[in-house]
Protein backbone atom coordinates (compact mmCIF):
# COMPACT_ATOMS: atom_id res chain seq x y z
CA UNK A 1 0.00 0.00 0.00
CA UNK A 2 1.06 4.00 -0.30
CA UNK A 3 0.80 6.41 1.71
CA UNK A 4 0.62 10.05 1.03
CA UNK A 5 2.16 12.16 3.89
CA UNK A 6 1.94 16.06 3.81
CA UNK A 7 3.84 18.95 5.50
CA UNK A 8 6.22 18.03 2.98
CA UNK A 9 4.66 16.00 0.80
CA UNK A 10 5.96 12.83 -0.20
CA UNK A 11 5.09 9.23 -0.15
CA UNK A 12 5.77 5.70 1.01
CA UNK A 13 5.31 2.09 0.37
CA UNK A 14 4.76 -0.14 3.43
CA UNK A 15 3.08 -3.51 3.82
CA UNK A 16 -0.64 -3.65 3.28
CA UNK A 17 -3.90 -5.47 4.44
CA UNK A 18 -3.67 -4.67 8.09
CA UNK A 19 -5.75 -2.55 10.33
CA UNK A 20 -5.65 1.79 10.02
CA UNK A 21 -5.04 1.75 13.68
CA UNK A 22 -1.97 -0.48 13.20
CA UNK A 23 -0.63 1.55 10.23
CA UNK A 24 -0.67 4.70 12.37
CA UNK A 25 1.26 2.70 15.48
CA UNK A 26 4.07 1.51 12.85
CA UNK A 27 4.35 5.33 11.35
CA UNK A 28 3.78 6.62 15.39
CA UNK A 29 1.24 8.93 14.40
CA UNK A 30 -1.17 9.90 16.66
CA UNK A 31 -4.63 9.20 15.29
CA UNK A 32 -5.78 12.48 16.97
CA UNK A 33 -3.84 14.76 15.14
CA UNK A 34 -4.89 12.91 11.17
CA UNK A 35 -7.39 12.07 9.00
CA UNK A 36 -6.99 9.08 7.28
CA UNK A 37 -8.58 9.49 3.40
CA UNK A 38 -9.09 6.80 1.08
CA UNK A 39 -10.32 7.77 -2.41
CA UNK A 40 -13.09 10.48 -1.34
CA UNK A 41 -14.04 8.88 2.09
CA UNK A 42 -12.48 8.62 5.61
CA UNK A 43 -11.45 5.57 7.04
CA UNK A 44 -11.90 4.42 10.81
CA UNK A 45 -9.18 3.03 12.95
CA UNK A 46 -10.64 -0.37 12.67
CA UNK A 47 -11.13 -0.85 8.66
CA UNK A 48 -8.57 -2.32 6.99
CA UNK A 49 -6.32 -0.94 4.43
CA UNK A 50 -5.63 -3.15 1.03
CA UNK A 51 -2.21 -4.36 -0.46
CA UNK A 52 -3.39 -2.21 -3.63
CA UNK A 53 -4.62 0.75 -1.48
CA UNK A 54 -3.31 4.58 -1.45
CA UNK A 55 -4.28 6.64 1.29
CA UNK A 56 -3.47 10.15 2.48
CA UNK A 57 -2.60 11.37 6.26
CA UNK A 58 -3.68 14.55 6.17
CA UNK A 59 -2.62 16.42 9.39
CA UNK A 60 -5.20 18.72 11.01
CA UNK A 61 -3.15 20.78 12.80
CA UNK A 62 -2.95 24.48 12.44
CA UNK A 63 -1.60 27.88 13.58
CA UNK A 64 1.18 28.72 15.31
CA UNK A 65 1.56 31.45 18.28
CA UNK A 66 4.48 32.03 19.41
CA UNK B 1 -17.52 0.78 12.90
CA UNK B 2 -21.21 2.06 12.83
CA UNK B 3 -23.31 5.45 12.98
CA UNK B 4 -24.33 6.10 16.45
CA UNK B 5 -27.16 7.87 14.69
CA UNK B 6 -28.27 5.70 11.78
CA UNK B 7 -26.34 2.53 11.96
CA UNK B 8 -24.60 2.98 8.89
CA UNK B 9 -21.17 2.37 7.87
CA UNK B 10 -18.95 5.15 10.37
CA UNK B 11 -16.51 7.67 8.81
CA UNK B 12 -15.48 9.07 11.82
CA UNK B 13 -14.96 8.31 15.40
CA UNK B 14 -14.93 10.68 17.99
CA UNK B 15 -13.54 9.04 21.00
CA UNK B 16 -14.38 11.60 23.51
CA UNK B 17 -17.87 11.24 22.69
CA UNK B 18 -17.77 7.49 22.72
CA UNK B 19 -19.30 7.78 19.21
CA UNK B 20 -18.80 7.37 15.34
CA UNK B 21 -20.76 9.01 12.91
CA UNK B 22 -21.81 8.95 9.23
CA UNK B 23 -20.65 11.96 7.39
CA UNK B 24 -24.51 13.20 7.14
CA UNK B 25 -25.05 12.49 10.71
CA UNK B 26 -21.25 13.95 11.53
CA UNK B 27 -22.42 17.20 9.77
CA UNK B 28 -25.56 17.26 11.77
CA UNK B 29 -23.67 16.87 15.27
CA UNK B 30 -20.89 19.63 13.72
CA UNK B 31 -23.67 21.58 13.39
CA UNK B 32 -25.21 21.08 16.54
CA UNK B 33 -21.89 21.81 18.14
CA UNK B 34 -21.78 25.23 16.79
CA UNK B 35 -25.37 26.34 17.53
CA UNK B 36 -24.93 25.16 20.86
CA UNK B 37 -21.81 27.51 21.41
CA UNK B 38 -23.90 30.00 19.73
CA UNK B 39 -26.71 29.97 22.45
CA UNK B 40 -24.92 29.26 25.37
CA UNK B 41 -22.83 32.41 24.95
CA UNK B 42 -25.68 34.23 23.21
CA UNK B 43 -22.54 35.24 20.52
CA UNK B 44 -24.95 37.20 18.17
CA UNK B 45 -28.27 36.89 17.08
CA UNK B 46 -29.81 36.47 12.97
CA UNK B 47 -30.19 40.35 12.85
CA UNK B 48 -26.55 41.45 13.78
CA UNK B 49 -23.80 41.42 10.62
CA UNK B 50 -21.14 38.90 11.85
CA UNK B 51 -17.58 39.63 10.46
CA UNK B 52 -16.04 36.06 10.31
CA UNK B 53 -12.45 36.18 9.83
CA UNK B 54 -10.95 33.97 7.61
CA UNK B 55 -7.66 32.44 6.81
CA UNK B 56 -7.59 30.50 3.87
CA UNK B 57 -7.52 26.98 6.33
CA UNK B 58 -9.89 24.96 7.42
CA UNK B 59 -11.45 26.64 10.89
CA UNK B 60 -12.23 29.50 9.39
CA UNK B 61 -13.78 28.57 6.07
CA UNK B 62 -15.71 25.49 8.34
CA UNK B 63 -17.14 28.08 10.38
CA UNK B 64 -18.02 30.51 7.44
CA UNK B 65 -20.07 27.46 5.98
CA UNK B 66 -21.55 26.45 9.07
CA UNK B 67 -22.90 30.42 9.81
CA UNK B 68 -23.43 31.17 5.85
CA UNK B 69 -25.61 27.85 5.77
CA UNK B 70 -27.41 28.18 9.08
CA UNK B 71 -29.07 31.99 7.40
CA UNK B 72 -26.85 34.43 9.34
CA UNK B 73 -25.57 37.82 8.35
CA UNK B 74 -22.02 37.55 7.62
CA UNK B 75 -18.91 38.85 5.40
CA UNK B 76 -15.64 37.58 5.68
CA UNK B 77 -12.47 39.56 6.48
CA UNK B 78 -9.07 37.93 4.87
CA UNK B 79 -6.15 39.38 5.90
CA UNK B 80 -3.16 39.73 3.58
CA UNK B 81 -0.52 38.97 5.49
CA UNK B 82 2.47 39.28 2.84
CA UNK B 83 4.09 35.79 3.70
CA UNK B 84 5.09 34.65 0.01
CA UNK B 85 3.28 31.81 -1.69
CA UNK B 86 1.61 30.95 0.91
CA UNK B 87 -0.58 34.14 1.28
CA UNK B 88 -1.16 34.70 -2.30
CA UNK B 89 -3.13 30.65 -2.10
CA UNK B 90 -4.82 31.29 0.97
CA UNK B 91 -5.80 34.46 -0.51
CA UNK B 92 -7.09 32.58 -2.93
CA UNK B 93 -9.05 29.86 -1.39
CA UNK B 94 -10.80 32.24 0.35
CA UNK B 95 -11.40 34.54 -2.65
CA UNK B 96 -12.87 31.10 -4.74
CA UNK B 97 -15.38 30.19 -1.15
CA UNK B 98 -17.04 33.61 -0.99
CA UNK B 99 -17.68 33.65 -4.88
CA UNK B 100 -18.75 30.55 -5.09
CA UNK B 101 -21.33 31.25 -2.11
CA UNK B 102 -22.26 34.89 -3.25
CA UNK B 103 -20.57 36.39 0.27
CA UNK B 104 -19.07 39.26 0.83
CA UNK B 105 -15.33 38.83 1.41
CA UNK B 106 -13.18 42.38 2.92
CA UNK B 107 -9.57 42.21 2.49
CA UNK B 108 -7.01 43.93 3.94
CA UNK B 109 -3.23 44.46 3.70
CA UNK B 110 -0.80 44.00 6.68
CA UNK B 111 1.67 45.65 4.65
CA UNK B 112 -0.76 48.40 3.55
CA UNK B 113 -1.51 49.45 7.35
CA UNK B 114 1.84 48.24 9.38
CA UNK B 115 4.50 49.09 6.83
CA UNK B 116 5.66 46.07 6.32
CA UNK B 117 4.50 42.39 5.59
CA UNK B 118 4.36 39.54 8.46
CA UNK B 119 8.40 38.55 6.76
CA UNK B 120 9.64 42.30 7.52
CA UNK B 121 8.04 42.77 10.41
CA UNK B 122 9.78 39.18 12.02
CA UNK B 123 12.91 40.46 11.40
CA UNK B 124 12.93 44.07 12.13
CA UNK B 125 11.59 43.27 15.40
CA UNK B 126 13.21 40.12 16.06
CA UNK B 127 10.06 38.99 17.90
CA UNK B 128 8.59 35.76 17.30
CA UNK B 129 6.91 35.74 13.76
CA UNK B 130 3.61 35.00 15.22
CA UNK B 131 3.50 37.47 18.00
CA UNK B 132 3.88 40.33 15.47
CA UNK B 133 1.55 38.66 13.32
CA UNK B 134 -1.00 37.82 15.89
CA UNK B 135 -0.77 41.38 17.10
CA UNK B 136 -1.67 42.86 14.05
CA UNK B 137 -4.23 40.78 13.29
CA UNK B 138 -5.88 41.59 16.40
CA UNK B 139 -5.77 45.47 15.75
CA UNK B 140 -6.76 44.63 12.00
CA UNK B 141 -10.07 42.67 12.84
CA UNK B 142 -11.26 44.94 15.53
CA UNK B 143 -10.88 48.00 13.07
CA UNK B 144 -12.33 46.71 10.34
CA UNK B 145 -14.82 45.46 12.53
CA UNK B 146 -15.55 49.23 13.53
CA UNK B 147 -15.17 50.98 10.19
CA UNK B 148 -17.56 48.51 8.39
CA UNK B 149 -20.57 48.37 10.99
CA UNK B 150 -19.73 44.88 11.98
CA UNK B 151 -20.45 44.43 16.12
CA UNK B 152 -19.00 41.30 16.20
CA UNK B 153 -16.04 39.52 14.79
CA UNK B 154 -16.18 35.45 14.69
CA UNK B 155 -12.83 33.86 14.84
CA UNK B 156 -12.13 29.91 13.72
CA UNK B 157 -10.34 28.86 17.04
CA UNK B 158 -11.17 25.63 17.95
CA UNK B 159 -10.99 23.54 21.07
CA UNK B 160 -7.11 22.70 20.49
CA UNK B 161 -6.26 26.37 19.75
CA UNK B 162 -7.76 27.31 23.21
CA UNK B 163 -6.29 24.09 25.44
CA UNK B 164 -3.32 25.15 23.86
CA UNK B 165 -3.49 28.57 24.92
CA UNK B 166 -4.53 28.03 28.14
CA UNK B 167 -1.96 25.27 28.53
CA UNK B 168 1.14 28.01 27.68
CA UNK B 169 -0.56 30.56 30.19
CA UNK B 170 -0.63 27.71 33.32
CA UNK B 171 2.79 27.24 32.29
CA UNK B 172 3.93 30.77 32.85
CA UNK B 173 0.84 31.26 34.93
CA UNK B 174 0.33 34.29 32.96
CA UNK B 175 -2.70 35.60 35.26
CA UNK B 176 -3.50 38.55 33.02
CA UNK B 177 -3.86 36.70 30.30
CA UNK B 178 -6.42 34.22 31.99
CA UNK B 179 -9.59 36.12 32.23
CA UNK B 180 -9.59 36.76 28.57
CA UNK B 181 -9.54 33.60 27.55
CA UNK B 182 -13.21 32.80 26.82
CA UNK B 183 -15.20 31.83 23.79
CA UNK B 184 -17.09 34.82 24.13
CA UNK B 185 -15.50 38.64 24.73
CA UNK B 186 -17.96 41.42 25.50
CA UNK B 187 -17.58 44.96 24.16
CA UNK B 188 -15.77 46.13 26.89
CA UNK B 189 -14.99 49.94 25.38
CA UNK B 190 -17.31 51.68 22.08
CA UNK B 191 -14.69 51.24 19.75
CA UNK B 192 -13.87 47.77 20.97
CA UNK B 193 -16.57 44.95 18.94
CA UNK B 194 -17.45 41.75 20.31
CA UNK B 195 -15.33 38.81 19.74
CA UNK B 196 -16.47 35.54 19.24
CA UNK B 197 -15.25 31.64 18.89
CA UNK B 198 -18.13 29.62 17.72
CA UNK B 199 -16.07 26.29 16.91
CA UNK B 200 -14.90 26.11 20.74
CA UNK B 201 -16.38 22.70 21.23
CA UNK B 202 -15.22 21.27 18.02
CA UNK B 203 -11.57 19.49 17.85
CA UNK B 204 -9.04 20.30 15.34
CA UNK B 205 -9.80 17.00 13.89
CA UNK B 206 -13.31 17.77 14.08
CA UNK B 207 -13.19 20.93 11.80
CA UNK B 208 -11.05 18.53 9.44
CA UNK B 209 -13.33 16.45 9.09
CA UNK B 210 -15.69 18.85 8.24
CA UNK B 211 -14.44 20.60 5.63
CA UNK B 212 -13.28 17.42 3.94
CA UNK B 213 -16.87 16.05 3.92
CA UNK B 214 -18.42 19.71 2.91
CA UNK B 215 -15.94 19.31 0.00
CA UNK B 216 -14.06 22.86 0.77
CA UNK B 217 -11.53 23.90 -0.67
CA UNK B 218 -8.66 25.00 2.22
CA UNK B 219 -4.56 25.59 2.54
CA UNK B 220 -3.97 22.12 3.75
CA UNK B 221 -0.17 23.69 4.42
CA UNK B 222 0.86 25.12 7.57
CA UNK B 223 2.18 28.63 7.54
CA UNK B 224 5.97 28.49 7.67
CA UNK B 225 6.71 30.26 10.08
CA UNK B 226 4.43 28.08 12.20
CA UNK B 227 7.02 25.67 12.13
CA UNK B 228 8.37 24.74 15.81
CA UNK B 229 5.81 27.53 17.43
CA UNK B 230 5.35 27.34 20.97
CA UNK B 231 1.58 26.88 20.76
CA UNK B 232 1.80 23.85 18.25
CA UNK B 233 4.65 22.02 20.69
CA UNK B 234 1.79 22.39 23.26
CA UNK B 235 -0.76 20.93 20.84
CA UNK B 236 1.51 17.91 20.40
CA UNK B 237 1.79 17.27 24.23
CA UNK B 238 -1.59 17.87 24.53
CA UNK B 239 -2.43 15.48 21.58
CA UNK B 240 -0.23 12.77 23.62
CA UNK B 241 -2.14 12.92 26.77
CA UNK B 242 -5.83 12.92 24.55
CA UNK B 243 -4.40 9.67 23.10
CA UNK B 244 -4.14 8.35 26.03
CA UNK B 245 -6.73 9.76 28.30
CA UNK B 246 -9.88 10.81 25.62
CA UNK B 247 -11.14 13.87 26.63
CA UNK B 248 -8.50 15.15 27.99
CA UNK B 249 -8.59 18.13 26.45
CA UNK B 250 -12.06 19.15 26.56
CA UNK B 251 -12.10 18.45 30.73
CA UNK B 252 -9.07 20.90 30.87
CA UNK B 253 -10.82 23.51 28.48
CA UNK B 254 -13.90 23.24 29.94
CA UNK B 255 -12.93 22.48 33.69
CA UNK B 256 -11.11 25.89 33.41
CA UNK B 257 -14.31 27.85 31.65
CA UNK B 258 -16.68 26.98 34.25
CA UNK B 259 -14.93 26.61 37.62
CA UNK B 260 -11.27 28.47 37.34
CA UNK B 261 -11.82 31.70 35.10
CA UNK B 262 -14.46 33.01 37.33
CA UNK B 263 -12.25 33.58 39.87
CA UNK B 264 -9.23 35.03 37.52
CA UNK B 265 -11.83 37.36 36.23
CA UNK B 266 -12.65 38.91 39.70
CA UNK B 267 -9.56 40.58 39.64
CA UNK B 268 -8.92 41.55 36.70
CA UNK B 269 -10.17 44.61 36.50
CA UNK B 270 -7.97 47.11 33.75
CA UNK B 271 -8.51 50.51 32.39
CA UNK B 272 -8.81 51.03 28.48
CA UNK B 273 -7.86 54.36 26.95
CA UNK B 274 -7.68 55.19 23.57
CA UNK B 275 -4.22 55.50 21.63
CA UNK B 276 -3.20 58.74 21.31
CA UNK B 277 -2.11 58.10 18.06
CA UNK B 278 -4.63 56.02 15.96
CA UNK B 279 -7.61 55.94 18.79
CA UNK B 280 -8.19 52.36 19.14
CA UNK B 281 -8.50 51.03 22.38
CA UNK B 282 -5.37 50.43 24.64
CA UNK B 283 -4.18 50.06 28.18
CA UNK B 284 -1.32 51.84 28.15
CA UNK B 285 -1.09 55.95 25.83
CA UNK B 286 0.19 54.26 22.48
CA UNK B 287 -1.18 50.71 21.90
CA UNK B 288 0.79 47.98 20.76
CA UNK B 289 0.43 48.26 17.21
CA UNK B 290 0.95 51.90 16.69
CA UNK B 291 4.90 51.21 18.77
CA UNK B 292 4.80 48.06 16.23
CA UNK B 293 4.62 50.14 13.64
CA UNK B 294 7.11 52.63 14.60
CA UNK B 295 9.71 49.80 14.71
CA UNK B 296 9.07 48.95 11.34
CA UNK B 297 9.58 52.76 9.54
CA UNK B 298 12.48 52.91 11.71
CA UNK B 299 14.42 49.80 10.37
CA UNK B 300 13.14 50.81 6.89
Amino acid sequence: MKVILRNPRREIEIAGGRRVKDVLRELDVIPETVLVIRGDRMMTADQVVGHDDVIELRPVMSGGRA
Amino acid sequence: MKCRKCGGTAVLELRRHNAAFCETDFVEFFRNQVREAIRRHRMFDREERVLVAVSGGKDSLALWDVLLEEGYRTSGLYLDLGIHDYSVESRAKCEAFAAARSAELIVVSVADTVGAPVPVIKDVTRRPPCSGCGLSKRYLMNRAALEHGFPVVATGHNLDDEAATLFGSVMHWQTDALPRQSPALASTHPKLVRRVKPLYRLSERETAAFAFVRRIDYIVEECPFAKGATSIQHKEMLNRMEDASPGAKHNFLFGFLEKARPAFERGAAVTLNECARCGQVTTGTVCAFCKLSDQVKRAR
